[in-house]
């Protein structure tokens, strides 16, 4: 009877592993497997010539524009964030918690829509933005903002729970012996949440880079000026211009695997070390 | 205030200072303005706006396909999450790897991926052509990219917890003579429940605003495959920042009602996670 019962839970075990292989293959794999041959369908001659299109390399220069400016900031927020909110006690610490993940919850679309209400024609700074000659809507620092926007919490978010169970006794211990707030952060803080801060800078990288809806509400779509590289992939879309389309999308592709080995690698010597 | 001098650590004001600033220009103001902007419609003007029909099967639209989705997150999530704790089998690593990519890839490479595997000439979409059922450019193909993006949220969820689970509430019944079915059933499925609860809620709020990753499969057609975020889309394009704002009130109020409710959840949920193996 034993053997009967193990028999069983083979069955199930291999039947949801069976499941699982399943729905990531189609829904998962499949997808990248249509990138890349779509991509090599009329060749490699024909893939070269569309990734190192004029307008795909200033798309791709104004992408990682984007994204290293949005994690610089989201970077230096988070850190900023985490210290301030786990290292001492003040009034309206929950509601600041709170506000801080709203960016997450709020649809791409409306973030796009609120920087056109600041900043737009109706706006009543703009009048003011004109004389200094600043423009934001459908042009470059509005992608920026739409992207840091969207990305606001990553690091925060993976930084704030590793600091809160660590506690602060290390760090009351080292300015109570004299040590300056940058030496013990340098020294006593940052050594613990090392792997969660580079884990919250990985993923900031990858959303900063994909993002499509509010920066397509923003940008205008100027080729070769405001057109970041997932605008791009649409407008050749939609040009049915499906080859370079699925081209331009297989450095997304790339870029994003490498994002996700460098998780991987990140999260695995996290857990190693702890 | 008074506190400021009992202070030990360095830094409060520099940090509360950069994180106060930053929240207000990126966040707050902005979100204040559409707060401010709508104030200056009317009642009335809103209510033409958010119930023109159109509006309203969008909402629909948006509702049903995200709801069908976390249906499925819910399950798939489930059994992921359970293979990858409980299991172990080669290629293990890989896959809970792979769990990330809808997050990792770009809404737009995942739409048009998505969209040229299920159409009439795709891989998937050819074969369920044989049984006359259209993939994309219906609800169908909506609900199956929500899907696709809404993955991880519940496999990320349930992850956790089933790892730090107190084995011996299941040993116990085990040796008491419970079925594996109902084991499930009755011991490990209530302590899975809040964080099921707060992935598929997540998930749902990240499908309710998707936008990047359906406007592609979706087609796009009028009181059928049209969603919210496509329609303040096209009002922003006509520069009809009033009709706009108001439909985009209705949405802001929907995640935030979800933002509240997964909130609560979690806080019951870390409790747990706390008091259980600590």
């Amino acid at each position: 009877m034993e053997a009967g019962k193990n028999k069983k839970q083979q069955i199930v075990k291999w039947l949801l592993i069976g499941i699982s292989v399943l729905f990531l293959g189609i829904m998962l794999v499949l997808p990248l497997f249509v990138v890349v041959t779509e991509a090599l369908r009329k060749g490699w001659a024909f893939y070269i010539e569309a990734i190192t299109d004029e307008y795909t390399i200033k798309a791709l220069i104004l992408t990682l524009k984007a994204t290293g400016i949005a994690v610089i900031c989201n970077t230096i927020f988070g850190l900023c964030a985490a210290w301030a909110l786990t290292r001492f006690h003040f009034r309206g610490k929950k509601i600041l918690t709170t506000m801080i993940d709203v960016p997450v919850t709020v649809s791409p679309i409306i973030a796009g829509l609120i920087y056109i209400l600041v900043f737009g024609k109706q706006s009543v700074l703009y009048p003011y933005l004109q004389q200094a000659g600043i423009k934001i809507v459908f042009a470059v620092p509005g992608i920026i903002l739409a992207t840091i926007f969207v990305t606001f919490p990553f690091v925060s978010r993976e930084l704030i729970p590793v600091l809160e169970s660590i506690g602060t006794d290390e760090e009351e211990a080292a300015a109570l012996m004299g040590a300056k707030g940058f030496t013990i952060f340098r020294r006593v803080t940052f050594p613990h949440i090392k792997w969660a801060f580079l884990y919250g800078v990985v993923l900031c990288t990858a959303r900063a880079m994909g993002e499509f809806g509010a920066v397509s509400v923003l940008s205008g779509h100027l080729r070769g000026k405001t057109n970041t590289l997932p605008l791009h992939v649409e407008i050749l879309f939609n040009e049915f211009q499906y080859v370079p389309a699925f081209a331009v999308s297989s450095i997304l592709v790339i870029l994003a695997v490498i994002l996700l080995v460098i998780r991987s690698i990140v999260e695995y010597r996290g857990k190693k070390e702890t | 205030m008074r506190k400021t001098g009992k202070r030990v650590i360095p830094g409060f004001g520099l940090t509360m200072g950069v994180t106060i600033t930053m929240l207000s220009i990126v966040v707050l103001i902005p979100l204040a303005s559409l707060a401010v902007y709508s104030a200056k419609l009317g009642i009335r003007e809103f209510f033409q706006v958010i119930t023109r029909e159109r509006v309203l099967s969008s909402f629909y639209v948006s509702f049903i396909t995200a709801f069908a989705a976390s249906a499925v997150n819910a399950v798939m999530g489930l059994i992921l999450a359970w293979v990858l704790v409980r299991y172990d089998f080669p290629g293990k690593r890989l896959m809970d790897g792979m769990i990330e990519l809808p997050f990792a890839l770009p809404t737009a490479v995942a739409g048009i991926a998505l969209t040229s595997l299920t159409s009439d000439q795709g891989l998937v979409g050819k074969f369920f052509a044989h049984f006359g059922i259209k993939i994309a450019y219906t609800r169908i193909g909506i609900t199956i990219a929500l899907v696709f993006i809404g993955i991880p949220f519940v496999v990320r969820a349930i992850q956790p917890v089933l790892e730090k689970l107190d084995g011996s509430y299941e040993e116990a019944a085990m040796v008491l003579g419970a079925k594996p079915s109902v084991i499930f059933r009755k011991v490990i499925f209530p302590e899975l429940m809040p964080a099921l609860f707060t992935g598929t809620g997540l998930a749902f709020g990240r499908c309710l605003g998707e936008y990047g990753s359906v406007v592609f499969i979706a087609g796009n057609k009028p009181f059928y495959t049209e969603i919210t975020p496509l329609i303040i889309m096209s009002e922003l394009q006509e520069y009809d920042y009033a009709s706009a704002t108001s439909i985009a009130l209705v949405m802001l109020f929907v995640s935030f009602l979800i933002l509240f409710a997964v909130n609560a959840l979690q806080a019951h949920n870390a409790k747990r996670i706390k008091g259980g193996n600590l």
